[in-house]
């Protein structure tokens, strides 16, 4: 079936889809955009119900291997000690996500330049500034301006609480003396834009029944919408076609009944992440682009990064925050930038966790071994449960061309559509990082009086941030998209996620995924008399 | 196997068995075990997906038994037990939580961890916001960012 044509057609409604959606709705072109997921119901949030823990191991499993909705599509991993996690919803991960809101630091643009690794990005922090500050206005951030050691931001609401746990990391970070500070959040602090303010229900990864926790379903969309933005839901994108003149002529999908279709449109832009997006590039296979499309330089699905996180936790005395309010609220940036007498390159972010509730203790503690079965089971949980701080290191990933996403040669979705296959391993240097951030990990939970430590290295199910697979750059020959998100090949495409990183950071990346979508927005509606040429 | 695989009479008693050897009774502490009736119905009853690794994992256990669990003796029931979670796999790791999961969310239990007997929303909950004078000597350390060129 062959629907009318689209001026601009967005492939994802996620962090990146909503921002460039919303921002181009005022070029008053016809934009619509699709999604494999639908709209979800805050009414269904896990924190609604009394077995709220419990479905974090099945249907609101950070894993679409494990949680297996319908939306879902299957990611071959075994290849890689990091697990992909994701959400497919209208809002995307934003959805699913710890709304940590750090932004990558200036020096992160121009790493070959400071360090001699990896590639300088085409851009820099100032390029990005703007569209920082107008996505921290759309989100709604909470945080306290003046951190010496980030990036400067102007939170629209008051940081979160210290919390129980809060003075506890602070202390111990003082006796160090090493920096900490509350992190910028899009918890909403005070009511804002519509969303409630957060009341600490405390189970906010799998999402927020309040609303206090920003995710574009909440906050893009709606503005979208009434701006004449048009979202088809449950329609999954199978491939991207393109004409005789090489410009993509629009997608082939299946809507919500599986039926096939084709949208013709003027402009293609994807917003599917660092996994979705090669994905559909590499099944976007055709006589003049054999490799998959906008792929003649090689790159796409290559340079994947995903942030080794290197947990360590353990028990203090005093009662900490536990399951009773967001899970994190603290950064530390003291161990960020590069200082090679740590013995590596680069550095890395701290997010510090402020404990867990019952289900979850018992159960992370008992595979652990340090919550026994039997008799002493009840002492030991009772020590533990309500007393456990977290410190992860959040390990800047450099580009590898050989930890990739390629086609897996027999898994598909559900559509049957080839399904991702990740490759992937844990370099020589994010190592010795990961090791250098347990050893500091371990100084803070002992300043903090914690025992009974344990580590998590890598998190397993720690790949939230999908990096560097479709890279942009000046050199069509070394990256996929130029310094403004077109693809190099296809003069019509775009991408917005995070796929174009050239590299991570040493932090969480949703505020420069999203700042980079409005940038590339407005970099498009500054062309729009000249965008294919 | 199917998710919609229902247990046995015999892996519902070895069920019974293992989770009473995870979480016992405790009258010190004025909690059930594990294997209390109630608790052992929420298991059965919200088993879904998690069915067919269970039921694995039961199948490993009457293995490594050879009959009945709750008919071995205590010393060889805790050697079944032990190699159980020591080579059980994913299928084991799933079955404790089940156990843990139905157990940490029974009204005695919560009452006795000193917990509200409720969902999060929409009553949440309320934190202190604490001290920031905490945040004066990091402030007074200051710094600078790293520059870019």
């Amino acid at each position: 079936m062959k629907n009318d044509p689209v001026d601009v057609l967005i492939i994802g409604a996620g962090a990146s889809g909503a921002a460039i959606a919303w921002s181009l709705a005022d070029t008053k072109m016809h934009i619509l955009c699709l999604d494999q997921g639908g709209w979800m119901n805050p009414a269904e949030y896990p924190s609604t119900g009394r077995d709220w823990e419990a479905k974090f191991y099945g249907e609101w499993s950070s894993s679409p291997n494990v949680r297996k909705r319908p939306e879902d599509y299957p990611i071959n991993d075994d290849n890689s000690p990091i697990k992909v996690v994701n959400f497919n919803a209208v809002g995307g991960s934003t959805v699913m996500y710890t709304a940590h809101w750090p932004r990558l630091h200036p020096s992160d643009f121009k790493v070959k330049t400071l360090d001699g690794v990896a590639d300088d990005w085409p851009i820099d922090y100032d390029a990005l500034t703007p569209f920082f500050e107008e996505n921290d206005r759309m989100m709604g951030v909470s945080g306290l301006s003046g951190d010496p050691l980030s990036p400067l931001s102007h939170p629209p609401m008051p940081q979160q609480p210290l919390g129980l746990s809060g003075p506890l990391i602070g202390k111990a970070m003082n006796k160090l003396g090493w920096h900490w500070w509350p992190s910028d959040t899009t918890v909403a602090t005070t009511d804002y834009e519509g969303r409630a303010r957060c009341i600490n229900l405390g189970h906010c990864t799998p999402a927020c029944a309040q609303g206090a926790k920003a995710s574009t379903d909440i906050t893009y969309w709606p503005h979208a919408i009434r701006a004449g933005v048009e979202l088809k839901t449950h329609c999954r994108v199978r491939e991207i076609l393109t004409n005789e003149h090489g410009m993509a002529s629009g997608v082939v999908y299946y809507d919500k009944d599986g039926v096939e279709q084709f949208q013709p449109a003027e402009v293609v832009i994807i917003a599917c992440n660092g996994v979705g997006t090669p994905r559909l590039l590499l099944n976007s296979v055709s006589g003049k682009f054999p490799n998959g499309l906008a792929n003649s330089s090689g790159l796409v699905g290559k340079n994947l990064m995903f942030h080794p996180y290197a947990q360590i936790y353990g028990y203090v005395k005093e009662p900490t925050d536990s399951n009773r309010a967001p899970p994190t609220c603290l950064w530390s940036k003291e161990f960020y930038d590069t200082d090679l007498s740590r013995g590596f390159v680069r550095g890395y972010g701290i997010q510090f966790g402020r404990g867990a509730g019952p289900v979850f203790e018992a159960v992370a503690s008992e595979q652990k071994g340090i919550l026994p079965w039997g008799k002493d089971h009840h002492r030991v949980f009772r020590k533990l449960n309500g007393h456990r701080l977290a410190v992860s290191a959040i390990c800047e990933d450099l580009p590898e061309e050989h930890n990739r996403v390629t086609l897996d040669p027999v898994l598909k979705d559900s559509h049957g559509i080839p399904a991702p296959k990740i490759d992937y391993t844990i370099s020589a240097n994010s190592r010795k990082m990961m090791d250098h951030g347990l050893a500091r990990g371990r100084e803070i939970l002992e300043a903090a009086g914690a025992t009974d430590i344990c580590i998590n290295d890598p998190i397993p199910w720690g790949g939230w941030h999908l990096l560097g697979t479709a890279r942009m750059g000046t050199d069509p020959a070394r990256s996929v998209v130029n310094e403004w998100g077109r693809a190099h090949d296809v003069k019509n495409l775009f991408i917005v996620d995070g796929s174009i990183f050239v590299t991570s950071g040493g932090v969480n990346p949703t505020s420069t995924i999203q700042a980079l979508a409005l940038y590339i927005a407005d970099q498009m509606k500054q062309r729009l008399a000249n965008l294919f040429d | 196997m199917s998710d919609s695989k229902q247990l046995t009479a015999a892996q519902r008693a070895d069920l019974r068995t293992v989770a009473a050897m995870i979480v016992p009774e405790s009258a010190e502490y004025k909690v059930p075990g594990a294997d209390d009736p109630a608790i052992q119905a929420d298991m059965l009853a919200t088993l879904g997906r998690d069915t067919a690794l269970v039921a694995q994992a039961l199948d490993h256990l009457a293995d490594l038994a050879g009959k009945p669990l709750a008919e071995l003796d205590e010393a060889r029931r805790d050697a079944v037990a032990q190699e159980f979670r020591k080579l059980g796999g994913v299928a084991a790791a799933t079955l404790v939580r089940v156990v843990l999961q139905c157990y940490y969310r029974d009204d005695r239990v919560l009452r006795s961890l000193g917990l509200e007997l409720r969902a999060p929303f929409p009553k949440g909950h309320v934190l202190p916001d604490g001290d920031w004078s905490l945040l004066d000597p990091v402030k007074a350390r200051g710094g600078t960012l790293r520059r870019a060129t």
